[in-house]
């Protein structure tokens, strides 16, 4: 319970959370309020915001109704963000672990590696693999994942160089335990939640990575993305500017929600440590 | 300068093991990709099986796949990338004609980025805590949280459609003849907004770096002591505190190298800006995988260069840099 007020004390966590809160919310309410197919035509093209009460957030350039595509899109932004933050903070995670704990030429190996992705542009590299692989929501995942493993491998690999040297290590290995499985048993634990840490900045960057991507034409062809609602408004952007800024401010409200959140739990970590 | 030297001389050995990482992985997605140089070849040429055997074994396609990789490293260290379908040209010289822009479009951004990002960090670590620390910070944490494709789709609305300020895309205006500094001054108004929209992207990251650095300093005895000489307080902010917050950021600035050069990608297609990026959309529009690695291995030596010279300015800035190797 302390956790959650330390957490609370701030007003930008609680801002952040809010943000969060409510977009989970639009995010699974989505097939709820808006049944039936989001991409379907639902009214004239290009009607303006806040005139017709049943479309108040107006329609696109082929008619469909802004509001439906602005919710079904939330689900598409959060799905994408949280499965590649995920896969990315468990790749590196286990490479940072096994660069560190085997150490030698494995952990020169594995860190050459690492450099090698973080010489290479991030959204370049995603933006190969899918192009060469073909776009659907996997693979859009699994190359966001592929650029942003880096960050975690490396806090992780730090971590355990300090943590392997710790008694409870030695005692495992006096215990006749097969390294692999100190390494993924006693030692990775103990290394997450420093991993974790990043985990608000990891989402947020697969977020906006997700959104550049479908903006230029490489996102899952089947589904409603923000990235993708702008780039469509982009063909119309002197006659209905408000097709790209709306779909554009729901993204910048959703990654300032992370960040605040993740400022928050950063901060009231650092109030229980200083107590305690 | 020797101490320097040295340093470079452990970097490049690093580098070119970097190097070779990423090149092995480039073929390994061009083998991944479906279809290969003969297919690309054919579909624009026209041509019957007979051929196609014939290309493939001339072009030593129907060799093992180590032996195709000890190729594909021969050609790489004649500076050999291939040929480009889309552009039935050899694809180096298509991406040497497109990286200046490029170039110029990073440099302005990072220019820009880090020139006003430190500065407002200094005014707001001047004070940690202060009202003004406070909004720069969010303000800040606001900005980093913005699409730069979308930033710049804004500024185009803004100052492109509705005021007439700026032109609205491209680097120059087509056939104007215009030459010499009226020239320079004409890519320069239509770079604004696109370096604008890349770099104000990242100036929050200099900005809280920088405030982060000078919030650590403070606490330092060296502030102590500098205040107890009676220096004001003008001059223990931006020659005591400041001056060392400054050197995480020159760091920071070979690491968001990478970044910058992918974030152009999106930024030269919003404003047409007939870049790498640009280029790298049109490889995948294209399907010309051959193209597209080429230029991911461009970007991955430019990369490395940035943080090569990044590393040297930090040895000359540092002297505690590298001196302790001298010994070994």
């Amino acid at each position: 319970m302390s956790r959650l007020c330390h957490f609370f004390r701030t007003p930008e966590a609680i801002a952040g959370a809010s943000i969060l809160a409510l977009l989970v919310v639009v995010a699974l309410a989505a097939p709820l309020l808006f049944s039936g197919d989001s991409q379907a035509i639902a009214g004239p093209a290009l009607l303006p915001p806040f005139q017709d009460w049943s479309l108040p957030l107006g329609t696109d350039r082929l008619g469909r109704d802004v509001l439906a595509e602005l919710f079904h899109g939330a689900r598409t932004s959060l799905a994408v963000g949280l499965a590649a933050a995920a896969a990315a903070l468990l790749i590196g995670s286990i490479i940072g672990t096994l660069a560190g704990f085997a150490g030698g030429l494995v952990d020169e190996v594995l860190m050459r590696i690492t450099d090698a992705f973080q010489t290479v542009p991030s959204f370049l590299l995603a933006l190969a693999f899918v192009s060469i692989v073909g776009p659907s929501l996997g693979v859009v995942v699994a190359a966001i994942a592929l650029g942003a493993w880096t960050g975690p491998a490396r806090v992780a690999r730090a971590e355990v160089l300090s943590i392997r040297e710790r008694d409870y290590v030695a005692g495992a290995r006096v215990l006749g335990m097969h390294p692999l499985e100190i390494a993924f048993r006693e030692v990775l634990p103990n290394v997450l939640p420093s991993v974790l840490a990043l985990s608000s900045v990891i989402v947020a960057a697969a977020i906006l990575t997700e959104a550049a991507l479908s903006f230029l034409g490489l996102g899952d062809p089947n589904r409603v993305t923000w990235g993708g609602m702008i780039a469509e408004g982009r063909t119309v952007l002197r006659t209905a500017p408000f097709l790209s800024v709306v779909p554009g401010i729901a993204l910048v409200l959703t990654v300032l929600g992370v960040y605040l959140a993740g400022e928050g739990v950063v901060e009231s970590a650092a109030a229980r440590r200083s107590l305690s | 300068m020797t101490r320097a030297l040295r340093l470079l001389r452990r970097r490049l050995v690093g580098s070119v093991f970097v190097l070779l990482i990423v090149i092995i992985g480039s073929f390994l997605l061009l083998e991944a990709a479906p279809g290969d140089a003969v297919d690309a070849y054919i579909v624009s040429t026209g041509g019957d099986a007979g051929m196609i055997e014939l290309l493939r074994h001339r072009w030593g396609l129907d060799q093992s796949e180590l032996t195709r990789l000890a190729n594909y490293l021969w050609a790489l260290l004649h500076l050999d990338l291939g040929q480009s379908v889309t552009f039935s040209r050899a694809i180096r010289d298509v991406i040497l004609e497109r990286l200046p822009t490029t170039l110029i479009l990073m440099g302005s951004a990072t220019a820009l980025s880090f020139g006003l990002g430190s500065t407002l960090g200094v005014y707001a670590g001047a004070r940690p805590g202060s009202f003004r620390d406070r909004f720069l910070s969010i303000g800040s944490l606001a900005l980093y949280a913005v699409p730069g494709f979308w930033l710049g789709l804004v500024l185009i609305v803004i100052f492109a459609v509705d005021l007439r300020w700026l032109p609205v895309g491209g680097i120059e205006t087509i056939a104007s003849g215009k030459t010499g500094l009226a020239r320079a001054a004409d890519i320069a108004t239509h770079l604004v907004l696109p370096v604008s929209a890349l770099g104000f992207i990242y100036l929050a990251l200099y900005l809280r770096m920088m405030r982060a650095g000078m919030a650590e300093a403070w606490r330092q005895d060296f502030v102590l002591a500098a205040r107890a000489r009676g220096l004001r307080q003008r001059r223990i902010v931006l020659a005591h505190v400041a001056r060392n917050a400054l050197l995480p950021l020159v760091t920071m600035l070979g690491l968001q190298s990478a970044q910058m050069l992918g974030g152009s990608v999106v930024i030269e297609s919003v404003f047409a800006v007939p870049g790498l990026g640009r280029l790298a959309q049109e490889a995948v529009a294209g399907r010309d995988t051959p193209l597209l690695l080429g230029i991911i291995l461009v970007s991955a030596v430019v990369v490395v260069v940035i943080n090569l010279l990044v590393d040297l300015a930090y040895a000359v800035l540092d002297p505690r840099v590298g001196a302790s190797e001298g010994s070994a």
